[in-house]
Protein backbone atom coordinates (compact mmCIF):
# COMPACT_ATOMS: atom_id res chain seq x y z
CA UNK A 1 0.00 0.00 0.00
CA UNK A 2 1.42 3.35 -1.03
CA UNK A 3 1.45 6.38 1.23
CA UNK A 4 -0.06 8.46 -1.59
CA UNK A 5 -3.11 6.18 -1.69
CA UNK A 6 -3.65 6.42 2.07
CA UNK A 7 -3.51 10.21 1.86
CA UNK A 8 -6.01 10.16 -0.99
CA UNK A 9 -8.38 8.02 1.09
CA UNK A 10 -8.13 10.56 3.95
CA UNK A 11 -9.09 13.38 1.57
CA UNK A 12 -12.05 11.41 0.17
CA UNK A 13 -13.33 10.60 3.69
CA UNK A 14 -13.07 14.25 4.82
CA UNK A 15 -14.88 15.35 1.65
CA UNK A 16 -17.70 12.84 2.31
CA UNK A 17 -17.97 14.12 5.88
CA UNK A 18 -18.23 17.70 4.61
CA UNK A 19 -20.94 16.60 2.18
CA UNK A 20 -22.98 14.86 4.88
CA UNK A 21 -22.60 17.86 7.20
CA UNK A 22 -24.03 20.12 4.46
CA UNK A 23 -26.90 17.75 3.76
CA UNK A 24 -27.82 17.10 7.42
CA UNK A 25 -27.19 20.71 8.44
CA UNK A 26 -27.64 20.19 12.19
CA UNK A 27 -25.51 21.02 15.25
CA UNK A 28 -24.96 17.33 15.95
CA UNK A 29 -22.95 16.91 12.72
CA UNK A 30 -20.50 19.84 12.52
CA UNK A 31 -18.37 20.16 9.36
CA UNK A 32 -14.69 18.99 9.47
CA UNK A 33 -13.32 22.53 9.67
CA UNK A 34 -15.30 23.34 12.84
CA UNK A 35 -14.06 20.10 14.44
CA UNK A 36 -10.48 20.85 13.38
CA UNK A 37 -10.78 24.25 15.05
CA UNK A 38 -12.18 22.66 18.22
CA UNK A 39 -9.38 20.09 18.17
CA UNK A 40 -6.72 22.82 17.88
CA UNK A 41 -8.40 24.81 20.66
CA UNK A 42 -9.02 21.92 23.07
CA UNK A 43 -5.85 19.89 22.59
CA UNK A 44 -3.55 22.21 24.60
CA UNK A 45 -6.26 22.39 27.31
CA UNK A 46 -8.44 19.52 28.62
CA UNK A 47 -8.34 17.24 25.58
CA UNK A 48 -4.56 16.82 25.80
CA UNK A 49 -4.86 15.58 29.40
CA UNK A 50 -7.65 13.19 28.51
CA UNK A 51 -5.63 11.92 25.55
CA UNK A 52 -2.59 11.34 27.76
CA UNK A 53 -4.71 9.46 30.33
CA UNK A 54 -6.17 7.17 27.67
CA UNK A 55 -2.83 6.62 25.96
CA UNK A 56 -1.18 5.67 29.25
CA UNK A 57 -3.91 3.14 29.96
CA UNK A 58 -3.61 1.53 26.53
CA UNK A 59 0.18 1.45 26.64
CA UNK A 60 0.13 0.10 30.19
CA UNK A 61 -2.24 -2.72 29.24
CA UNK A 62 -0.20 -3.37 26.11
CA UNK A 63 3.12 -3.57 27.95
CA UNK A 64 1.68 -5.81 30.65
CA UNK A 65 0.12 -8.22 28.17
CA UNK A 66 3.28 -8.50 26.05
CA UNK A 67 5.39 -9.03 29.15
CA UNK A 68 3.19 -11.89 30.39
CA UNK A 69 1.73 -13.41 27.22
CA UNK A 70 4.94 -13.78 25.20
CA UNK A 71 6.84 -15.94 27.72
CA UNK A 72 3.66 -17.92 28.46
CA UNK A 73 2.99 -18.46 24.74
CA UNK A 74 6.58 -19.53 24.13
CA UNK A 75 6.43 -21.96 27.04
CA UNK A 76 3.16 -23.50 25.83
CA UNK A 77 4.44 -23.66 22.26
CA UNK A 78 7.59 -25.49 23.32
CA UNK A 79 6.03 -27.99 25.68
CA UNK A 80 3.24 -30.25 24.52
CA UNK A 81 2.61 -31.31 28.10
CA UNK A 82 2.05 -27.76 29.34
CA UNK A 83 -0.10 -27.04 26.31
CA UNK A 84 -2.27 -30.11 26.92
CA UNK A 85 -2.77 -28.92 30.49
CA UNK A 86 -3.69 -25.32 29.66
CA UNK A 87 -5.32 -25.45 26.24
CA UNK A 88 -8.83 -26.39 27.56
CA UNK A 89 -8.77 -23.27 29.75
CA UNK A 90 -7.61 -21.07 26.88
CA UNK A 91 -10.20 -22.71 24.62
CA UNK A 92 -12.96 -21.70 27.04
CA UNK A 93 -11.69 -18.24 27.99
CA UNK A 94 -10.43 -17.00 24.62
CA UNK A 95 -13.87 -16.45 23.00
CA UNK A 96 -15.46 -14.82 26.07
CA UNK A 97 -16.15 -11.17 25.10
CA UNK A 98 -13.94 -9.46 27.65
CA UNK A 99 -15.91 -6.21 27.54
CA UNK A 100 -18.68 -7.79 29.64
CA UNK A 101 -16.11 -8.06 32.43
CA UNK A 102 -15.84 -4.26 32.75
CA UNK A 103 -18.47 -3.94 35.54
CA UNK A 104 -16.89 -6.82 37.47
CA UNK A 105 -13.42 -5.34 37.16
CA UNK A 106 -14.78 -1.99 38.35
CA UNK A 107 -16.28 -3.68 41.41
CA UNK A 108 -13.05 -5.45 42.26
CA UNK A 109 -10.43 -2.90 41.22
CA UNK A 110 -12.39 0.24 42.05
CA UNK A 111 -11.99 3.59 40.33
CA UNK A 112 -8.77 4.82 38.77
CA UNK A 113 -6.53 3.31 36.14
CA UNK A 114 -6.34 -0.30 37.38
CA UNK A 115 -9.64 -1.65 35.95
CA UNK A 116 -9.03 0.09 32.59
CA UNK A 117 -5.54 -1.35 32.26
CA UNK A 118 -6.84 -4.74 33.40
CA UNK A 119 -9.53 -4.94 30.71
CA UNK A 120 -7.07 -4.01 27.95
CA UNK A 121 -4.64 -6.55 29.36
CA UNK A 122 -7.30 -9.28 29.28
CA UNK A 123 -8.15 -8.63 25.65
CA UNK A 124 -4.57 -8.45 24.41
CA UNK A 125 -3.23 -11.23 26.63
CA UNK A 126 -5.27 -14.01 25.03
CA UNK A 127 -4.72 -12.75 21.49
CA UNK A 128 -0.94 -12.64 21.94
CA UNK A 129 -0.83 -15.87 23.92
CA UNK A 130 -2.65 -17.91 21.29
CA UNK A 131 -0.75 -16.53 18.30
CA UNK A 132 2.68 -16.79 19.94
CA UNK A 133 1.91 -20.31 21.16
CA UNK A 134 0.86 -21.46 17.68
CA UNK A 135 3.86 -19.83 16.05
CA UNK A 136 6.29 -21.36 18.54
CA UNK A 137 4.68 -24.78 18.06
CA UNK A 138 4.91 -24.43 14.27
CA UNK A 139 8.70 -24.02 14.22
CA UNK A 140 9.97 -26.98 12.23
CA UNK A 141 11.76 -29.56 14.39
CA UNK A 142 14.55 -29.73 11.79
CA UNK A 143 15.36 -26.07 12.48
CA UNK A 144 15.52 -26.71 16.22
CA UNK A 145 17.67 -29.82 15.71
CA UNK A 146 20.18 -28.12 13.48
CA UNK A 147 20.53 -25.12 15.78
CA UNK A 148 20.96 -27.52 18.71
CA UNK A 149 23.64 -29.33 16.76
CA UNK A 150 25.52 -26.01 16.48
CA UNK A 151 25.69 -25.97 20.26
CA UNK A 152 22.49 -24.21 21.33
CA UNK A 153 20.97 -25.14 24.67
CA UNK A 154 17.61 -23.99 26.00
CA UNK A 155 18.69 -20.41 26.68
CA UNK A 156 20.25 -19.90 23.25
CA UNK A 157 17.30 -21.55 21.51
CA UNK A 158 15.04 -19.03 23.21
CA UNK A 159 17.21 -16.06 22.18
CA UNK A 160 18.16 -17.16 18.67
CA UNK A 161 15.12 -19.16 17.55
CA UNK A 162 11.93 -18.94 19.59
CA UNK A 163 11.93 -15.21 20.24
CA UNK A 164 12.71 -14.04 16.69
CA UNK A 165 10.37 -16.67 15.27
CA UNK A 166 7.47 -15.36 17.35
CA UNK A 167 8.04 -11.66 16.67
CA UNK A 168 5.69 -11.70 13.64
CA UNK A 169 3.03 -13.38 15.80
CA UNK A 170 3.37 -10.74 18.51
CA UNK A 171 3.00 -7.96 15.97
CA UNK A 172 0.08 -9.67 14.22
CA UNK A 173 -1.66 -10.05 17.57
CA UNK A 174 -1.14 -6.36 18.29
CA UNK A 175 -2.36 -5.36 14.85
CA UNK A 176 -5.51 -7.42 15.31
CA UNK A 177 -6.29 -6.22 18.80
CA UNK A 178 -5.21 -2.59 19.27
CA UNK A 179 -8.47 -1.50 17.63
CA UNK A 180 -10.54 -3.63 19.99
CA UNK A 181 -8.47 -2.42 22.91
CA UNK A 182 -9.22 1.23 22.17
CA UNK A 183 -12.93 0.43 21.67
CA UNK A 184 -13.13 -1.32 25.01
CA UNK A 185 -11.18 1.50 26.63
CA UNK A 186 -13.97 3.84 25.52
CA UNK A 187 -16.54 1.67 27.31
CA UNK A 188 -14.36 1.40 30.41
CA UNK A 189 -13.85 5.17 30.56
CA UNK A 190 -17.58 5.78 30.69
CA UNK A 191 -17.56 4.60 34.30
CA UNK A 192 -15.96 5.81 37.50
CA UNK A 193 -13.46 8.26 36.07
CA UNK A 194 -13.08 11.95 35.23
CA UNK A 195 -10.17 11.39 32.85
CA UNK A 196 -9.84 9.72 29.51
CA UNK A 197 -11.17 10.23 26.01
CA UNK A 198 -14.21 8.01 26.66
CA UNK A 199 -15.29 10.30 29.47
CA UNK A 200 -14.48 13.41 27.42
CA UNK A 201 -16.54 12.29 24.42
CA UNK A 202 -19.45 11.23 26.57
CA UNK A 203 -19.62 14.35 28.73
CA UNK A 204 -19.33 16.76 25.77
CA UNK A 205 -21.96 14.88 23.82
CA UNK A 206 -24.55 14.47 26.59
CA UNK A 207 -24.02 17.09 29.29
CA UNK A 208 -22.32 20.10 27.67
CA UNK A 209 -23.76 19.44 24.19
CA UNK A 210 -20.51 20.86 22.78
CA UNK A 211 -20.60 18.84 19.57
CA UNK A 212 -17.41 20.15 17.93
CA UNK A 213 -15.54 19.24 21.14
CA UNK A 214 -17.20 15.82 21.18
CA UNK A 215 -16.09 15.18 17.60
CA UNK A 216 -12.59 16.42 18.49
CA UNK A 217 -12.59 13.70 21.16
CA UNK A 218 -13.71 11.11 18.61
CA UNK A 219 -10.89 12.21 16.29
CA UNK A 220 -8.40 12.08 19.16
CA UNK A 221 -9.48 8.54 20.04
CA UNK A 222 -9.25 7.49 16.39
CA UNK A 223 -5.77 8.99 16.21
CA UNK A 224 -4.79 7.01 19.29
CA UNK A 225 -5.87 3.76 17.60
CA UNK A 226 -4.36 4.76 14.26
CA UNK A 227 -1.09 5.82 15.85
CA UNK A 228 -0.70 2.44 17.50
CA UNK A 229 -1.66 0.66 14.29
CA UNK A 230 0.95 2.63 12.33
CA UNK A 231 3.56 1.95 15.01
CA UNK A 232 2.93 -1.79 14.75
CA UNK A 233 3.24 -1.51 10.96
CA UNK A 234 6.51 0.36 11.27
CA UNK A 235 7.89 -2.12 13.81
CA UNK A 236 6.96 -5.00 11.55
CA UNK A 237 8.92 -3.53 8.65
CA UNK A 238 11.80 -2.72 10.96
CA UNK A 239 12.01 -6.00 12.90
CA UNK A 240 10.68 -8.51 10.37
CA UNK A 241 12.36 -7.25 7.23
CA UNK A 242 12.76 -10.81 5.97
CA UNK A 243 8.99 -11.12 5.57
CA UNK A 244 8.80 -8.22 3.13
CA UNK A 245 11.53 -9.21 0.71
CA UNK A 246 10.59 -11.04 -2.44
CA UNK B 1 36.93 -42.61 16.10
CA UNK B 2 33.28 -43.73 16.37
CA UNK B 3 32.29 -46.94 18.11
CA UNK B 4 28.74 -48.17 18.59
CA UNK B 5 28.42 -50.99 21.09
CA UNK B 6 25.32 -53.18 21.52
CA UNK B 7 23.10 -50.35 20.38
CA UNK B 8 19.39 -50.86 20.93
CA UNK B 9 16.74 -48.43 19.76
CA UNK B 10 13.03 -48.74 19.09
CA UNK B 11 10.28 -46.30 18.20
CA UNK B 12 7.35 -45.53 20.47
CA UNK B 13 5.37 -48.26 18.74
CA UNK B 14 7.78 -50.77 20.27
CA UNK B 15 9.23 -52.01 16.99
CA UNK B 16 12.97 -52.28 17.39
CA UNK B 17 14.99 -50.46 14.74
CA UNK B 18 18.44 -51.42 16.01
CA UNK B 19 19.03 -54.44 18.14
CA UNK B 20 22.44 -55.29 19.54
CA UNK B 21 24.01 -53.29 16.72
CA UNK B 22 27.79 -52.76 16.57
CA UNK B 23 29.61 -50.53 14.14
CA UNK B 24 32.81 -48.52 14.03
CA UNK B 25 34.22 -45.71 11.92
CA UNK B 26 37.87 -44.68 11.71
CA UNK B 27 39.01 -41.06 11.66
CA UNK B 28 39.12 -39.49 8.21
CA UNK B 29 36.78 -42.02 6.58
CA UNK B 30 33.99 -41.14 4.19
CA UNK B 31 30.88 -43.22 4.78
CA UNK B 32 27.51 -43.37 3.10
CA UNK B 33 24.60 -44.94 4.94
CA UNK B 34 22.22 -46.28 2.30
CA UNK B 35 18.73 -47.59 2.79
CA UNK B 36 15.06 -47.14 1.92
CA UNK B 37 12.92 -44.71 3.91
CA UNK B 38 11.92 -46.02 7.31
CA UNK B 39 14.99 -48.22 7.68
CA UNK B 40 16.36 -46.19 10.59
CA UNK B 41 19.24 -44.45 8.83
CA UNK B 42 18.20 -40.97 9.98
CA UNK B 43 17.67 -42.32 13.49
CA UNK B 44 21.22 -43.66 13.45
CA UNK B 45 22.56 -40.27 12.37
CA UNK B 46 20.58 -38.47 15.10
CA UNK B 47 21.96 -40.89 17.67
CA UNK B 48 25.49 -40.11 16.46
CA UNK B 49 24.66 -36.39 16.65
CA UNK B 50 23.57 -36.78 20.28
CA UNK B 51 20.06 -35.56 19.44
CA UNK B 52 18.49 -38.91 20.22
CA UNK B 53 19.48 -41.35 22.94
CA UNK B 54 19.66 -45.12 22.41
CA UNK B 55 17.74 -47.28 24.88
CA UNK B 56 20.72 -49.49 25.52
CA UNK B 57 24.28 -49.66 24.38
CA UNK B 58 26.73 -46.84 23.98
CA UNK B 59 27.99 -44.41 21.40
CA UNK B 60 31.62 -43.40 21.77
CA UNK B 61 33.23 -40.64 19.72
CA UNK B 62 36.92 -40.00 20.43
CA UNK B 63 36.54 -42.08 23.61
CA UNK B 64 33.84 -39.77 24.84
CA UNK B 65 30.40 -41.16 25.54
CA UNK B 66 27.72 -39.26 23.61
CA UNK B 67 24.73 -38.12 25.65
CA UNK B 68 24.14 -34.69 24.09
CA UNK B 69 25.23 -32.83 20.94
CA UNK B 70 29.00 -32.65 20.77
CA UNK B 71 30.37 -29.25 19.75
CA UNK B 72 32.95 -30.71 17.35
CA UNK B 73 30.29 -32.58 15.36
CA UNK B 74 28.66 -30.78 12.43
CA UNK B 75 25.16 -31.74 11.28
CA UNK B 76 23.61 -30.85 7.93
CA UNK B 77 19.99 -31.70 7.16
CA UNK B 78 17.92 -31.88 4.01
CA UNK B 79 15.89 -28.81 4.86
CA UNK B 80 19.01 -26.68 5.51
CA UNK B 81 17.96 -25.53 8.99
CA UNK B 82 18.69 -21.88 8.22
CA UNK B 83 17.04 -19.14 10.26
CA UNK B 84 14.59 -17.49 7.84
CA UNK B 85 14.88 -14.12 9.61
CA UNK B 86 18.67 -13.93 9.38
CA UNK B 87 20.76 -13.07 6.34
CA UNK B 88 23.08 -15.66 4.80
CA UNK B 89 26.03 -14.01 6.53
CA UNK B 90 24.28 -14.04 9.93
CA UNK B 91 23.31 -17.66 9.39
CA UNK B 92 26.91 -18.60 8.63
CA UNK B 93 27.94 -16.75 11.80
CA UNK B 94 25.27 -18.44 13.92
CA UNK B 95 27.48 -21.22 15.29
CA UNK B 96 30.20 -18.73 16.25
CA UNK B 97 27.62 -16.47 17.90
CA UNK B 98 26.27 -19.41 19.90
CA UNK B 99 29.80 -20.21 21.06
CA UNK B 100 30.37 -16.64 22.14
CA UNK B 101 26.97 -16.71 23.86
CA UNK B 102 28.09 -19.59 26.09
CA UNK B 103 31.84 -19.08 26.09
CA UNK B 104 34.23 -22.05 25.90
CA UNK B 105 32.39 -24.17 28.49
CA UNK B 106 33.15 -27.61 27.01
CA UNK B 107 29.43 -28.39 26.73
CA UNK B 108 28.09 -26.02 24.09
CA UNK B 109 31.48 -25.07 22.71
CA UNK B 110 34.85 -26.83 22.85
CA UNK B 111 36.71 -25.98 26.04
CA UNK B 112 39.61 -24.44 24.09
CA UNK B 113 37.37 -22.59 21.67
CA UNK B 114 38.39 -19.21 20.24
CA UNK B 115 35.18 -18.21 18.49
CA UNK B 116 36.12 -14.54 18.24
CA UNK B 117 39.35 -15.25 16.39
CA UNK B 118 37.42 -17.23 13.79
CA UNK B 119 35.16 -14.37 12.67
CA UNK B 120 37.36 -13.65 9.59
CA UNK B 121 36.75 -17.28 8.61
CA UNK B 122 33.10 -16.38 7.95
CA UNK B 123 34.07 -14.27 4.95
CA UNK B 124 36.55 -16.92 3.82
CA UNK B 125 33.86 -19.60 3.80
CA UNK B 126 31.35 -17.31 2.10
CA UNK B 127 33.96 -16.80 -0.63
CA UNK B 128 34.93 -20.46 -0.84
CA UNK B 129 31.31 -21.54 -1.30
CA UNK B 130 30.43 -18.74 -3.71
CA UNK B 131 28.02 -17.02 -1.34
CA UNK B 132 29.56 -13.56 -1.12
CA UNK B 133 27.14 -12.05 -3.64
CA UNK B 134 24.11 -13.29 -1.65
CA UNK B 135 25.59 -12.77 1.84
CA UNK B 136 23.10 -10.02 2.70
CA UNK B 137 20.03 -11.82 1.36
CA UNK B 138 17.61 -13.91 3.39
CA UNK B 139 17.29 -17.68 2.86
CA UNK B 140 13.89 -17.15 1.22
CA UNK B 141 15.56 -15.13 -1.53
CA UNK B 142 18.19 -17.64 -2.66
CA UNK B 143 18.12 -20.99 -4.45
CA UNK B 144 18.06 -24.39 -2.76
CA UNK B 145 21.65 -25.06 -3.77
CA UNK B 146 22.77 -21.75 -2.26
CA UNK B 147 20.86 -22.52 0.93
CA UNK B 148 22.58 -25.85 1.32
CA UNK B 149 25.96 -24.22 0.64
CA UNK B 150 25.14 -21.68 3.37
CA UNK B 151 24.35 -24.57 5.74
CA UNK B 152 27.66 -26.22 4.83
CA UNK B 153 29.57 -22.94 5.37
CA UNK B 154 27.86 -22.49 8.74
CA UNK B 155 29.02 -25.92 9.82
CA UNK B 156 32.56 -25.80 8.41
CA UNK B 157 33.32 -22.40 9.91
CA UNK B 158 33.22 -24.18 13.28
CA UNK B 159 36.02 -26.53 12.14
CA UNK B 160 34.26 -29.81 13.03
CA UNK B 161 36.14 -33.11 13.10
CA UNK B 162 33.01 -35.08 12.25
CA UNK B 163 30.44 -34.15 9.64
CA UNK B 164 27.01 -35.82 9.66
CA UNK B 165 24.69 -35.22 6.73
CA UNK B 166 21.09 -36.37 6.39
CA UNK B 167 19.96 -36.49 2.74
CA UNK B 168 21.59 -33.08 2.24
CA UNK B 169 21.05 -32.90 -1.51
CA UNK B 170 17.74 -34.76 -1.85
CA UNK B 171 15.60 -31.73 -2.64
CA UNK B 172 17.95 -30.23 -5.23
CA UNK B 173 17.80 -30.60 -9.01
CA UNK B 174 20.27 -33.01 -10.62
CA UNK B 175 22.96 -30.57 -11.88
CA UNK B 176 23.00 -28.67 -8.54
CA UNK B 177 23.09 -31.95 -6.65
CA UNK B 178 26.02 -33.30 -8.63
CA UNK B 179 27.89 -30.00 -8.28
CA UNK B 180 27.47 -30.07 -4.51
CA UNK B 181 28.46 -33.74 -4.29
CA UNK B 182 31.73 -32.93 -6.08
CA UNK B 183 32.22 -29.88 -3.85
CA UNK B 184 31.67 -32.03 -0.77
CA UNK B 185 34.39 -34.47 -1.83
CA UNK B 186 36.78 -31.54 -2.46
CA UNK B 187 36.04 -29.92 0.91
CA UNK B 188 36.39 -33.24 2.67
CA UNK B 189 39.78 -33.86 1.09
CA UNK B 190 40.91 -30.33 2.04
CA UNK B 191 39.71 -30.48 5.64
CA UNK B 192 40.14 -34.22 6.25
CA UNK B 193 36.88 -34.43 8.16
CA UNK B 194 35.39 -37.79 9.02
CA UNK B 195 32.10 -37.71 7.12
CA UNK B 196 28.92 -39.78 7.27
CA UNK B 197 26.20 -39.05 4.76
CA UNK B 198 22.77 -40.64 4.92
CA UNK B 199 21.04 -41.17 1.60
CA UNK B 200 18.33 -43.23 -0.07
CA UNK B 201 19.88 -42.64 -3.51
CA UNK B 202 22.06 -45.48 -4.75
CA UNK B 203 24.00 -43.24 -7.16
CA UNK B 204 24.81 -40.81 -4.36
CA UNK B 205 26.05 -43.55 -2.05
CA UNK B 206 28.18 -45.02 -4.87
CA UNK B 207 29.69 -41.63 -5.73
CA UNK B 208 30.32 -40.34 -2.20
CA UNK B 209 30.80 -43.34 0.09
CA UNK B 210 34.27 -44.83 0.24
CA UNK B 211 32.55 -47.23 2.59
CA UNK B 212 28.85 -47.91 2.40
CA UNK B 213 26.71 -49.11 5.28
CA UNK B 214 23.62 -50.71 3.75
CA UNK B 215 20.55 -50.84 5.94
CA UNK B 216 17.43 -52.71 5.06
CA UNK B 217 14.28 -53.58 6.90
CA UNK B 218 14.52 -53.18 10.67
CA UNK B 219 15.36 -54.61 13.12
CA UNK B 220 18.97 -54.17 12.12
CA UNK B 221 21.30 -56.40 14.01
CA UNK B 222 24.56 -56.43 12.14
CA UNK B 223 26.14 -53.89 9.82
CA UNK B 224 26.33 -54.75 6.13
CA UNK B 225 29.39 -52.91 4.87
CA UNK B 226 30.43 -52.51 1.25
CA UNK B 227 33.90 -51.30 0.38
CA UNK B 228 33.74 -48.91 -2.56
CA UNK B 229 37.07 -48.21 -4.25
CA UNK B 230 35.19 -46.35 -7.01
CA UNK B 231 34.04 -43.46 -4.82
CA UNK B 232 34.48 -40.13 -6.58
CA UNK B 233 33.99 -41.70 -10.01
CA UNK B 234 30.94 -41.05 -12.11
CA UNK B 235 29.83 -43.24 -15.01
CA UNK B 236 32.93 -45.45 -15.00
CA UNK B 237 32.33 -49.22 -15.30
CA UNK B 238 33.34 -49.66 -11.65
CA UNK B 239 30.83 -47.04 -10.53
CA UNK B 240 28.05 -48.58 -12.62
CA UNK B 241 28.84 -52.04 -11.24
CA UNK B 242 28.70 -50.67 -7.71
CA UNK B 243 25.31 -49.07 -8.40
CA UNK B 244 23.98 -52.34 -9.80
CA UNK B 245 25.26 -54.25 -6.80
CA UNK B 246 23.79 -51.83 -4.28
CA UNK B 247 20.49 -51.88 -6.16
CA UNK B 248 20.21 -55.65 -6.05
CA UNK B 249 21.05 -55.58 -2.34
CA UNK B 250 18.31 -53.12 -1.56
CA UNK B 251 15.76 -54.83 -3.77
CA UNK B 252 16.07 -58.21 -2.19
CA UNK B 253 15.89 -57.48 1.51
CA UNK B 254 18.12 -58.20 4.45
CA UNK B 255 18.59 -61.93 3.87
CA UNK B 256 19.57 -61.42 0.29
CA UNK B 257 22.16 -58.80 1.24
CA UNK B 258 24.15 -61.39 3.08
CA UNK B 259 23.82 -63.76 0.14
CA UNK B 260 25.02 -61.24 -2.38
CA UNK B 261 27.91 -60.34 -0.11
CA UNK B 262 28.91 -63.97 0.09
CA UNK B 263 28.81 -64.16 -3.68
CA UNK B 264 30.90 -61.05 -3.95
CA UNK B 265 33.50 -62.55 -1.71
CA UNK B 266 33.71 -65.77 -3.76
Amino acid sequence: MKRRHVLLAVIVLVALWQLFALVVNKAMLPPPLAVARALARELPRDLGQHFAASALRVLGGLALSILLAVPAGLALGQSQRLNRLFSPFIYLLYPVPKVVLVPILLLFLGIGDAPKIAIIFLILFFQILVLVRDQAAAIRPELIQSVRSLGAGRRALFTYVYLPASLPAILTALRQSVGTAVAVLYIAELFATKYGLGYYIYINGTTYLDFPAMYAGVIAMSLLGLGMYFTVDWLEHKLCRWQFVS
Amino acid sequence: MITLRSLHFSYHSGHPVFSDFNWSVNAGEMWAILGPSGCGKTTLLYILAGLRAPERGEVMIHNQRITRPRPQTGLILQDYGLLPWATVRDNVMLGLNLRRFYGPDGRHAPANDQARSRLPAVQRWLDRLGLTSVADRYPGQISGGQRQRAAIARTLVLEPDLLLMDEPFASLDAPTREGLQTLLLELRAEQNITTIIVTHAIEEAAFLGRKILALNRPPITEPVIVDNPHAGERNTPGYLDMCARLRSMLDSGAGAIRKSLRQAQL
